[in-house]
Protein backbone atom coordinates (compact mmCIF):
# COMPACT_ATOMS: atom_id res chain seq x y z
CA UNK A 1 0.00 0.00 0.00
CA UNK A 2 1.31 3.44 -0.97
CA UNK A 3 2.17 5.87 1.83
CA UNK A 4 -0.24 8.78 2.16
CA UNK A 5 1.24 11.91 0.53
CA UNK A 6 2.33 14.63 2.93
CA UNK A 7 0.31 17.78 2.28
CA UNK A 8 2.20 20.95 1.46
CA UNK A 9 1.99 23.91 3.79
CA UNK A 10 1.03 27.20 2.13
CA UNK A 11 3.34 30.18 2.69
CA UNK A 12 1.45 33.21 4.02
CA UNK A 13 1.37 36.11 1.55
CA UNK A 14 2.75 38.45 4.22
CA UNK A 15 5.81 37.08 5.96
CA UNK A 16 6.58 40.18 8.01
CA UNK A 17 4.00 42.79 8.93
CA UNK A 18 5.00 46.40 8.38
CA UNK A 19 3.37 49.81 8.03
CA UNK A 20 2.24 48.97 4.48
CA UNK A 21 0.45 45.75 5.43
CA UNK A 22 -3.31 45.79 4.89
CA UNK A 23 -5.27 46.25 8.12
CA UNK A 24 -7.28 43.13 7.28
CA UNK A 25 -4.08 41.08 7.26
CA UNK A 26 -2.73 42.68 10.43
CA UNK A 27 -6.01 41.89 12.18
CA UNK A 28 -6.76 38.58 10.42
CA UNK A 29 -6.51 36.68 13.70
CA UNK A 30 -8.92 39.13 15.29
CA UNK A 31 -11.53 38.40 12.65
CA UNK A 32 -11.03 34.66 13.10
CA UNK A 33 -11.50 35.15 16.84
CA UNK A 34 -14.64 37.22 16.29
CA UNK A 35 -16.19 34.54 14.06
CA UNK A 36 -15.21 31.77 16.47
CA UNK A 37 -16.95 33.57 19.32
CA UNK A 38 -20.12 34.20 17.31
CA UNK A 39 -19.87 38.00 17.37
CA UNK A 40 -22.18 38.20 14.37
CA UNK A 41 -25.06 38.12 16.83
CA UNK A 42 -23.52 40.49 19.35
CA UNK A 43 -23.84 44.25 19.17
CA UNK A 44 -20.30 45.56 19.51
CA UNK A 45 -19.71 49.27 19.90
CA UNK A 46 -16.16 50.55 19.96
CA UNK A 47 -16.37 53.79 21.91
CA UNK A 48 -12.77 54.86 21.30
CA UNK A 49 -10.85 54.34 18.07
CA UNK A 50 -8.61 56.75 16.20
CA UNK A 51 -7.47 58.06 12.90
CA UNK A 52 -4.44 60.25 12.27
CA UNK A 53 -6.01 63.54 11.35
CA UNK A 54 -2.69 65.22 10.57
CA UNK A 55 -2.39 63.07 7.43
CA UNK A 56 -5.36 65.07 6.14
CA UNK A 57 -4.39 68.42 7.67
CA UNK A 58 -3.95 70.07 4.27
CA UNK A 59 -7.57 69.14 3.50
CA UNK A 60 -8.81 70.10 6.93
CA UNK A 61 -7.41 73.62 6.98
CA UNK A 62 -9.75 74.47 4.10
CA UNK A 63 -12.56 74.18 6.68
CA UNK A 64 -11.11 76.89 8.96
CA UNK A 65 -13.80 79.52 9.38
CA UNK A 66 -11.55 82.57 9.79
CA UNK A 67 -10.64 83.68 6.23
CA UNK A 68 -7.23 85.05 7.19
CA UNK A 69 -6.17 82.02 9.23
CA UNK A 70 -7.57 79.73 6.52
CA UNK A 71 -5.58 81.51 3.82
CA UNK A 72 -2.39 81.41 5.87
CA UNK A 73 -2.87 77.74 6.70
CA UNK A 74 -3.42 76.82 3.06
CA UNK A 75 -0.30 78.72 2.00
CA UNK A 76 1.62 77.05 4.84
CA UNK A 77 0.76 73.64 3.46
CA UNK A 78 1.44 74.63 -0.14
CA UNK A 79 4.79 76.27 0.44
CA UNK A 80 6.38 75.25 3.72
CA UNK A 81 8.88 72.42 3.81
CA UNK A 82 9.15 70.09 6.78
CA UNK A 83 5.61 68.79 6.87
CA UNK A 84 4.46 70.14 10.26
CA UNK A 85 0.67 70.59 10.52
CA UNK A 86 -0.28 74.27 10.52
CA UNK A 87 -1.10 75.69 13.94
CA UNK A 88 -0.83 72.41 15.83
CA UNK A 89 1.00 72.37 19.14
CA UNK A 90 2.44 69.15 20.51
CA UNK A 91 5.50 67.24 21.48
CA UNK A 92 7.17 67.10 18.05
CA UNK A 93 9.43 64.04 17.91
CA UNK A 94 8.66 62.53 21.31
CA UNK A 95 6.28 60.04 19.78
CA UNK A 96 7.80 56.69 20.68
CA UNK A 97 4.57 54.71 20.89
CA UNK A 98 5.63 52.14 18.28
CA UNK A 99 8.57 50.98 20.46
CA UNK A 100 11.21 51.65 17.85
CA UNK A 101 9.27 50.05 15.02
CA UNK A 102 8.16 46.95 16.95
CA UNK A 103 4.47 47.80 16.49
CA UNK A 104 4.05 48.94 12.87
CA UNK A 105 0.32 49.84 12.93
CA UNK A 106 1.11 52.44 15.59
CA UNK A 107 3.85 53.95 13.45
CA UNK A 108 1.62 54.32 10.41
CA UNK A 109 -1.31 52.80 8.58
CA UNK A 110 0.15 53.32 5.12
CA UNK A 111 -1.47 50.46 3.24
CA UNK A 112 -2.70 50.81 -0.34
CA UNK A 113 -6.32 51.87 -0.81
CA UNK A 114 -7.68 51.60 -4.35
CA UNK A 115 -11.25 52.68 -3.68
CA UNK A 116 -11.47 56.38 -4.49
CA UNK A 117 -15.26 56.58 -4.12
CA UNK A 118 -14.92 57.36 -0.41
CA UNK A 119 -12.27 59.08 1.70
CA UNK A 120 -9.29 56.89 2.56
CA UNK A 121 -10.10 57.18 6.28
CA UNK A 122 -13.54 55.68 5.64
CA UNK A 123 -11.95 52.65 4.01
CA UNK A 124 -9.36 52.25 6.77
CA UNK A 125 -12.00 52.53 9.47
CA UNK A 126 -14.24 50.02 7.69
CA UNK A 127 -11.38 47.56 7.42
CA UNK A 128 -10.71 47.79 11.15
CA UNK A 129 -14.40 47.45 12.00
CA UNK A 130 -14.74 44.42 9.76
CA UNK A 131 -11.70 42.70 11.27
CA UNK A 132 -12.57 43.45 14.89
CA UNK A 133 -16.27 42.63 14.48
CA UNK A 134 -17.45 46.14 15.32
CA UNK A 135 -20.97 47.44 14.58
CA UNK A 136 -20.34 51.09 15.49
CA UNK A 137 -16.97 52.75 15.85
CA UNK A 138 -16.44 56.12 17.53
CA UNK A 139 -13.58 57.93 15.85
CA UNK A 140 -11.32 60.40 17.68
CA UNK A 141 -8.39 62.46 16.42
CA UNK A 142 -4.88 61.71 17.71
CA UNK A 143 -2.35 64.62 17.84
CA UNK A 144 -5.20 67.06 18.47
CA UNK A 145 -5.70 65.51 21.90
CA UNK A 146 -3.17 67.98 23.31
CA UNK A 147 -4.76 70.99 21.65
CA UNK A 148 -6.11 72.01 25.06
CA UNK A 149 -2.59 73.21 25.92
CA UNK A 150 -2.37 75.48 22.91
CA UNK A 151 -0.90 78.91 23.78
CA UNK A 152 -3.49 80.51 21.45
CA UNK A 153 -6.99 79.66 22.73
CA UNK A 154 -8.44 80.96 19.48
CA UNK A 155 -6.38 78.42 17.52
CA UNK A 156 -8.03 75.59 19.49
CA UNK A 157 -11.35 77.04 18.29
CA UNK A 158 -10.23 77.39 14.65
CA UNK A 159 -8.77 73.91 14.41
CA UNK A 160 -11.44 72.02 16.35
CA UNK A 161 -14.26 73.61 14.34
CA UNK A 162 -12.45 72.81 11.10
CA UNK A 163 -11.80 69.25 12.25
CA UNK A 164 -15.41 68.64 13.25
CA UNK A 165 -16.68 69.94 9.90
CA UNK A 166 -14.06 68.00 7.93
CA UNK A 167 -14.88 64.76 9.76
CA UNK A 168 -18.62 65.13 9.25
CA UNK A 169 -18.31 65.94 5.54
CA UNK A 170 -15.72 63.35 4.62
CA UNK A 171 -16.34 60.44 6.98
CA UNK A 172 -19.49 60.59 9.11
CA UNK A 173 -21.91 61.50 6.30
CA UNK A 174 -20.55 58.63 4.22
CA UNK A 175 -20.98 55.78 6.69
CA UNK A 176 -23.54 55.87 9.49
CA UNK A 177 -21.68 53.15 11.40
CA UNK A 178 -18.85 55.59 12.06
CA UNK A 179 -19.58 58.07 14.85
CA UNK A 180 -17.78 60.75 16.78
CA UNK A 181 -17.89 62.72 19.98
CA UNK A 182 -17.27 66.18 18.57
CA UNK A 183 -14.31 68.13 19.89
CA UNK A 184 -15.20 71.01 22.22
CA UNK A 185 -12.69 73.92 22.46
CA UNK A 186 -12.99 74.11 26.24
CA UNK A 187 -10.45 76.93 26.66
CA UNK A 188 -13.10 79.24 25.20
CA UNK A 189 -16.37 78.30 26.95
CA UNK A 190 -18.60 80.52 24.79
CA UNK A 191 -17.27 78.87 21.65
CA UNK A 192 -17.80 75.44 23.25
CA UNK A 193 -21.42 76.37 23.94
CA UNK A 194 -21.85 77.48 20.33
CA UNK A 195 -20.35 74.20 19.12
CA UNK A 196 -22.76 72.17 21.23
CA UNK A 197 -25.67 74.03 19.67
CA UNK A 198 -24.29 73.79 16.15
CA UNK A 199 -23.13 70.17 16.13
CA UNK A 200 -25.54 68.30 18.39
CA UNK A 201 -27.75 67.22 15.50
CA UNK A 202 -25.06 66.78 12.86
CA UNK A 203 -24.72 63.35 11.21
CA UNK A 204 -22.70 60.91 13.29
CA UNK A 205 -22.28 63.22 16.30
CA UNK A 206 -23.43 61.22 19.32
CA UNK A 207 -21.87 63.37 22.02
CA UNK A 208 -18.96 65.66 22.71
CA UNK A 209 -15.35 65.32 23.74
CA UNK A 210 -13.11 67.41 25.93
CA UNK A 211 -9.49 66.26 25.67
CA UNK A 212 -8.31 65.80 29.25
CA UNK A 213 -4.84 67.27 28.80
CA UNK A 214 -5.50 70.85 29.83
CA UNK A 215 -4.86 73.13 32.76
CA UNK A 216 -8.29 74.74 33.15
CA UNK A 217 -10.38 73.12 35.88
CA UNK A 218 -13.50 71.34 34.66
CA UNK A 219 -15.48 72.62 37.65
CA UNK A 220 -14.94 76.30 36.77
CA UNK A 221 -18.16 78.29 36.71
CA UNK A 222 -17.48 79.17 33.08
CA UNK A 223 -18.45 75.62 32.09
CA UNK A 224 -21.80 75.33 33.85
CA UNK A 225 -23.71 76.51 30.80
CA UNK A 226 -22.05 73.79 28.70
CA UNK A 227 -22.99 71.12 31.22
CA UNK A 228 -26.56 72.40 31.40
CA UNK A 229 -26.85 72.29 27.61
CA UNK A 230 -25.41 68.77 27.40
CA UNK A 231 -27.69 67.57 30.18
CA UNK A 232 -30.72 69.02 28.46
CA UNK A 233 -29.75 67.52 25.10
CA UNK A 234 -28.98 64.15 26.69
CA UNK A 235 -25.60 64.10 24.94
CA UNK A 236 -22.70 62.58 26.90
CA UNK A 237 -19.42 64.42 27.41
CA UNK A 238 -16.24 62.35 27.17
CA UNK A 239 -12.99 63.29 28.82
CA UNK A 240 -10.42 61.69 26.57
CA UNK A 241 -7.03 61.15 28.22
CA UNK A 242 -3.64 61.60 26.60
CA UNK A 243 -0.05 62.01 27.67
CA UNK A 244 1.84 65.24 28.00
CA UNK A 245 5.50 64.89 28.80
CA UNK A 246 5.88 68.58 29.57
CA UNK A 247 3.59 68.12 32.58
CA UNK A 248 5.81 69.19 35.52
CA UNK A 249 4.52 66.32 37.62
CA UNK A 250 6.11 63.90 35.11
CA UNK A 251 9.34 65.84 34.73
CA UNK A 252 11.49 63.14 36.34
CA UNK A 253 10.12 60.25 34.28
CA UNK A 254 12.66 59.42 31.57
CA UNK A 255 11.09 56.32 30.01
CA UNK A 256 8.21 56.69 27.57
CA UNK A 257 6.65 53.60 29.16
CA UNK A 258 6.47 55.28 32.57
CA UNK A 259 5.32 58.63 31.26
CA UNK A 260 2.64 57.04 29.10
CA UNK A 261 1.41 54.73 31.86
CA UNK A 262 1.08 57.57 34.36
CA UNK A 263 0.09 60.39 32.03
CA UNK A 264 -2.96 58.70 30.54
CA UNK A 265 -4.37 57.95 33.99
CA UNK A 266 -3.15 61.05 35.82
CA UNK A 267 -4.99 63.67 33.76
CA UNK A 268 -8.32 61.97 34.34
CA UNK A 269 -7.59 61.28 38.01
CA UNK A 270 -7.14 65.00 38.58
CA UNK A 271 -10.26 65.92 36.62
CA UNK A 272 -12.38 63.24 38.28
CA UNK A 273 -11.27 64.43 41.73
CA UNK A 274 -12.43 67.94 40.90
CA UNK A 275 -15.58 66.69 39.18
CA UNK A 276 -16.72 64.80 42.25
CA UNK A 277 -15.53 67.07 45.08
CA UNK A 278 -17.15 70.09 43.45
CA UNK A 279 -20.43 68.22 43.18
CA UNK A 280 -20.92 68.34 39.40
CA UNK A 281 -23.04 65.15 39.53
CA UNK A 282 -25.23 66.80 42.18
CA UNK A 283 -25.61 69.96 40.11
CA UNK A 284 -26.28 68.10 36.85
CA UNK A 285 -27.63 64.69 37.91
CA UNK A 286 -28.59 63.66 34.39
CA UNK A 287 -25.32 64.71 32.76
CA UNK A 288 -23.50 61.65 31.45
CA UNK A 289 -19.71 61.78 31.70
CA UNK A 290 -17.43 59.21 30.07
CA UNK A 291 -13.83 58.75 31.11
CA UNK A 292 -11.87 57.57 28.11
CA UNK A 293 -8.54 55.79 27.62
CA UNK A 294 -7.22 55.83 31.15
CA UNK A 295 -7.63 52.08 31.63
CA UNK A 296 -9.58 50.94 34.69
CA UNK A 297 -7.19 50.32 37.57
CA UNK A 298 -7.15 53.99 38.58
CA UNK A 299 -10.88 53.96 39.32
CA UNK A 300 -10.92 51.72 42.43
CA UNK A 301 -7.83 53.50 43.75
CA UNK A 302 -9.48 56.90 43.46
CA UNK A 303 -12.79 55.63 44.86
CA UNK A 304 -11.09 54.35 47.99
CA UNK A 305 -8.85 57.36 48.39
CA UNK A 306 -11.61 59.93 48.00
CA UNK A 307 -14.07 58.01 50.21
CA UNK A 308 -11.59 57.80 53.08
CA UNK A 309 -10.56 61.44 52.84
CA UNK A 310 -14.09 62.75 52.31
CA UNK A 311 -15.40 61.18 55.49
CA UNK A 312 -12.71 62.97 57.49
CA UNK A 313 -13.29 66.32 55.78
CA UNK A 314 -16.92 66.48 54.53
CA UNK A 315 -17.06 70.24 55.09
CA UNK A 316 -14.66 70.68 52.15
CA UNK A 317 -17.06 68.99 49.73
CA UNK A 318 -20.40 70.26 51.02
CA UNK A 319 -22.36 69.45 47.89
CA UNK A 320 -21.90 65.73 48.33
CA UNK A 321 -24.77 63.75 49.82
CA UNK A 322 -23.11 60.39 49.34
CA UNK A 323 -19.66 58.88 49.07
CA UNK A 324 -17.49 59.96 46.13
CA UNK A 325 -17.38 56.34 44.97
CA UNK A 326 -21.16 56.25 44.71
CA UNK A 327 -21.16 59.14 42.27
CA UNK A 328 -18.33 57.52 40.36
CA UNK A 329 -20.26 54.26 39.94
CA UNK A 330 -23.65 55.75 39.13
CA UNK A 331 -23.03 58.99 37.24
CA UNK A 332 -19.88 58.12 35.33
CA UNK A 333 -19.13 55.72 32.49
CA UNK A 334 -15.73 54.28 31.65
CA UNK A 335 -14.15 52.88 28.52
CA UNK A 336 -12.28 49.62 28.90
CA UNK A 337 -9.01 50.27 27.12
CA UNK A 338 -6.21 49.76 27.96
CA UNK A 339 -7.67 47.13 30.26
CA UNK A 340 -5.16 45.92 32.84
CA UNK A 341 -5.30 42.12 32.64
CA UNK A 342 -2.15 40.75 34.26
CA UNK A 343 -3.88 40.31 37.63
CA UNK A 344 -7.33 38.88 36.90
CA UNK A 345 -8.40 38.95 40.54
CA UNK A 346 -7.72 42.68 40.68
CA UNK A 347 -9.60 43.16 37.41
CA UNK A 348 -12.62 41.31 38.76
CA UNK A 349 -12.73 43.56 41.84
CA UNK A 350 -12.27 46.62 39.63
CA UNK A 351 -15.23 45.67 37.43
CA UNK A 352 -17.38 45.03 40.49
CA UNK A 353 -16.45 48.38 42.03
CA UNK A 354 -17.27 50.41 38.93
CA UNK A 355 -20.54 48.55 38.35
CA UNK A 356 -19.28 47.36 34.97
CA UNK A 357 -22.56 45.73 34.02
CA UNK A 358 -24.07 49.16 33.39
CA UNK A 359 -21.16 51.64 33.40
CA UNK A 360 -18.46 50.01 31.29
CA UNK A 361 -18.10 50.59 27.54
CA UNK A 362 -15.85 48.55 25.27
CA UNK A 363 -13.14 50.49 23.46
CA UNK A 364 -10.40 49.20 21.17
CA UNK A 365 -8.23 52.32 20.72
CA UNK A 366 -7.23 50.89 17.35
CA UNK A 367 -4.69 51.53 15.77
CA UNK A 368 -2.64 52.36 18.85
CA UNK A 369 -0.02 50.10 20.38
CA UNK A 370 -2.07 49.09 23.40
CA UNK A 371 -5.30 48.39 21.52
CA UNK A 372 -7.79 45.87 22.90
CA UNK A 373 -10.03 43.40 21.12
CA UNK A 374 -13.67 42.59 21.92
CA UNK A 375 -12.57 39.06 22.80
CA UNK A 376 -10.85 40.40 25.93
CA UNK A 377 -14.29 41.05 27.39
CA UNK A 378 -15.90 37.92 25.95
CA UNK A 379 -13.20 35.68 27.44
CA UNK A 380 -13.39 37.03 31.01
CA UNK A 381 -14.31 34.04 33.17
CA UNK A 382 -16.14 35.93 35.91
CA UNK A 383 -18.74 37.83 33.89
CA UNK A 384 -22.25 36.67 32.97
CA UNK A 385 -23.18 36.61 29.29
CA UNK A 386 -25.53 39.54 29.86
CA UNK A 387 -22.73 41.57 31.47
CA UNK A 388 -20.48 40.84 28.49
CA UNK A 389 -23.18 41.88 26.04
CA UNK A 390 -23.76 45.08 27.99
CA UNK A 391 -20.09 46.00 28.09
CA UNK A 392 -19.43 45.13 24.46
CA UNK A 393 -22.34 47.09 23.05
CA UNK A 394 -25.63 47.40 24.89
CA UNK A 395 -24.42 49.93 27.47
CA UNK A 396 -23.19 52.15 24.63
CA UNK A 397 -26.42 51.69 22.68
CA UNK A 398 -28.38 52.86 25.70
CA UNK A 399 -26.05 55.75 26.47
CA UNK A 400 -25.92 57.08 22.90
CA UNK A 401 -29.38 56.05 21.72
CA UNK A 402 -28.12 53.60 19.09
CA UNK A 403 -30.15 50.73 17.64
CA UNK A 404 -29.16 47.69 19.74
CA UNK A 405 -29.46 45.28 16.81
CA UNK A 406 -26.15 44.19 15.24
CA UNK A 407 -25.65 45.61 11.74
CA UNK A 408 -22.25 44.22 10.77
CA UNK A 409 -21.51 41.25 8.53
CA UNK A 410 -18.61 39.20 9.78
CA UNK B 1 -0.92 14.29 14.36
CA UNK B 2 -0.69 15.51 10.77
CA UNK B 3 2.60 16.26 9.10
CA UNK B 4 3.02 19.07 6.54
CA UNK B 5 5.81 19.78 4.09
CA UNK B 6 7.11 23.31 4.63
CA UNK B 7 9.65 23.28 1.79
CA UNK B 8 13.39 23.15 1.18
CA UNK B 9 15.49 23.92 4.23
CA UNK B 10 17.87 26.04 2.17
CA UNK B 11 15.01 28.44 1.43
CA UNK B 12 15.20 29.65 5.02
CA UNK B 13 18.41 31.66 5.35
CA UNK B 14 20.15 32.49 8.60
CA UNK B 15 18.01 35.05 10.43
CA UNK B 16 15.16 34.38 8.00
CA UNK B 17 11.77 32.78 8.32
CA UNK B 18 8.95 31.06 6.50
CA UNK B 19 5.47 31.47 7.95
CA UNK B 20 3.05 28.89 6.56
CA UNK B 21 -0.57 27.87 6.77
CA UNK B 22 -1.24 24.19 7.41
CA UNK B 23 -4.96 23.78 6.77
CA UNK B 24 -5.81 26.67 9.09
CA UNK B 25 -2.99 26.26 11.59
CA UNK B 26 -0.20 28.76 11.07
CA UNK B 27 3.42 28.07 11.92
CA UNK B 28 6.58 30.11 11.61
CA UNK B 29 9.86 28.33 10.88
CA UNK B 30 12.98 30.35 11.69
CA UNK B 31 16.68 29.70 11.18
CA UNK B 32 18.75 30.72 14.13
CA UNK B 33 22.44 30.03 14.67
CA UNK B 34 22.24 27.50 11.86
CA UNK B 35 19.38 25.50 13.35
CA UNK B 36 15.68 25.61 12.58
CA UNK B 37 13.03 26.35 15.18
CA UNK B 38 9.24 26.41 14.70
CA UNK B 39 6.53 28.25 16.65
CA UNK B 40 2.78 28.52 16.27
CA UNK B 41 1.79 31.88 14.83
CA UNK B 42 -0.34 32.72 17.84
CA UNK B 43 0.85 35.11 20.51
CA UNK B 44 0.01 33.80 24.00
CA UNK B 45 -0.93 37.33 24.99
CA UNK B 46 -3.89 38.00 22.67
CA UNK B 47 -3.51 35.58 19.78
CA UNK B 48 -1.72 38.06 17.56
CA UNK B 49 0.34 36.94 14.52
CA UNK B 50 3.59 36.81 16.46
CA UNK B 51 5.58 34.96 13.79
CA UNK B 52 4.91 37.81 11.35
CA UNK B 53 6.54 40.28 13.72
CA UNK B 54 9.94 41.85 13.47
CA UNK B 55 13.05 40.25 14.94
CA UNK B 56 15.16 42.41 17.23
CA UNK B 57 18.12 41.58 19.42
CA UNK B 58 17.24 41.83 23.08
CA UNK B 59 17.87 45.31 24.49
CA UNK B 60 20.14 45.47 27.53
CA UNK B 61 21.45 48.28 29.67
CA UNK B 62 24.98 47.60 30.92
CA UNK B 63 25.60 48.77 34.49
CA UNK B 64 29.13 49.94 35.36
CA UNK B 65 30.93 48.84 38.52
CA UNK B 66 29.92 52.06 40.24
CA UNK B 67 26.24 51.39 39.56
CA UNK B 68 25.85 53.97 36.82
CA UNK B 69 24.53 53.48 33.30
CA UNK B 70 25.28 55.32 30.09
CA UNK B 71 24.21 53.54 26.90
CA UNK B 72 21.75 50.91 25.84
CA UNK B 73 22.99 47.96 23.81
CA UNK B 74 21.73 45.04 21.75
CA UNK B 75 22.53 41.52 22.96
CA UNK B 76 23.24 40.34 19.42
CA UNK B 77 23.15 36.64 20.31
CA UNK B 78 19.68 36.87 21.84
CA UNK B 79 17.20 37.55 19.02
CA UNK B 80 13.68 38.37 20.09
CA UNK B 81 10.56 37.81 18.05
CA UNK B 82 8.24 40.76 18.68
CA UNK B 83 4.49 40.40 18.26
CA UNK B 84 3.33 43.15 15.87
CA UNK B 85 0.04 43.61 17.74
CA UNK B 86 1.28 44.75 21.15
CA UNK B 87 5.06 44.38 21.20
CA UNK B 88 5.30 41.33 23.45
CA UNK B 89 8.84 39.98 23.05
CA UNK B 90 9.80 36.30 22.94
CA UNK B 91 13.23 34.71 22.89
CA UNK B 92 13.35 33.24 19.39
CA UNK B 93 15.37 30.26 20.59
CA UNK B 94 13.44 29.29 23.75
CA UNK B 95 10.06 30.95 23.14
CA UNK B 96 10.19 32.54 26.59
CA UNK B 97 8.44 35.89 27.06
CA UNK B 98 10.67 38.75 28.14
CA UNK B 99 9.67 39.67 31.69
CA UNK B 100 7.14 36.88 32.15
CA UNK B 101 8.84 33.51 32.06
CA UNK B 102 5.63 31.52 32.51
CA UNK B 103 4.35 32.81 29.18
CA UNK B 104 5.88 31.06 26.19
CA UNK B 105 5.38 30.58 22.50
CA UNK B 106 3.88 27.24 21.56
CA UNK B 107 6.43 25.07 19.73
CA UNK B 108 5.64 23.04 16.61
CA UNK B 109 7.37 19.71 15.98
CA UNK B 110 9.94 20.03 13.26
CA UNK B 111 11.73 17.45 11.13
CA UNK B 112 14.33 17.89 8.41
CA UNK B 113 14.77 15.04 5.95
CA UNK B 114 16.76 15.11 2.74
CA UNK B 115 16.98 18.89 2.83
CA UNK B 116 13.21 19.25 3.22
CA UNK B 117 11.48 20.71 6.30
CA UNK B 118 8.32 19.17 7.79
CA UNK B 119 6.19 20.25 10.72
CA UNK B 120 3.80 18.02 12.69
CA UNK B 121 0.66 19.53 14.18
Amino acid sequence: MDAKPIPAARPLPVQEIDVFTDTREVLRHAQQGARKRGFQDWLICDVDAHHVETVNWHEMVRYIEDPVIRHQAMLFHQEKTGGAPYGLNGDAGLKYQDVGGCIPHQAGVREPVDDTSVHRDVTLTRRAMQALGIDYMVLFPTPMLTLGLHPQPEMEVHLSRAYNHWLIDNVLKVDNRIKTLAYLPFNTPREAEAMIGEFADQPGVIGFCVPSVRHKALHHNDYMRCYAMLEELGKPVAFHAAYHWQDPSLATVNRFLGMHALGFAWCNMVHMTNWILNGIPERFPKLKSIWVESGLAWVPFLMQRLDDQYLMRPSEAPQLKRLPSEYMREHCWYTTQPMETVNMKALQVTLEMINAESQLLFASDWPHFDFDLPQEIYDLPFLSEQAKRNILGLNAAKLFGLDPRPVKTL
Amino acid sequence: MQEYCVGPAEAIAEGGRLVVDCDGIEVGVFRLKGALVAWHNVCPHRQGPVCQGRIYARVIEPVAADGTTRLLAYAEDEPHLVCPWHGYEFDLETGRCQGRAAMRLRPARLREDGGVVYVSL
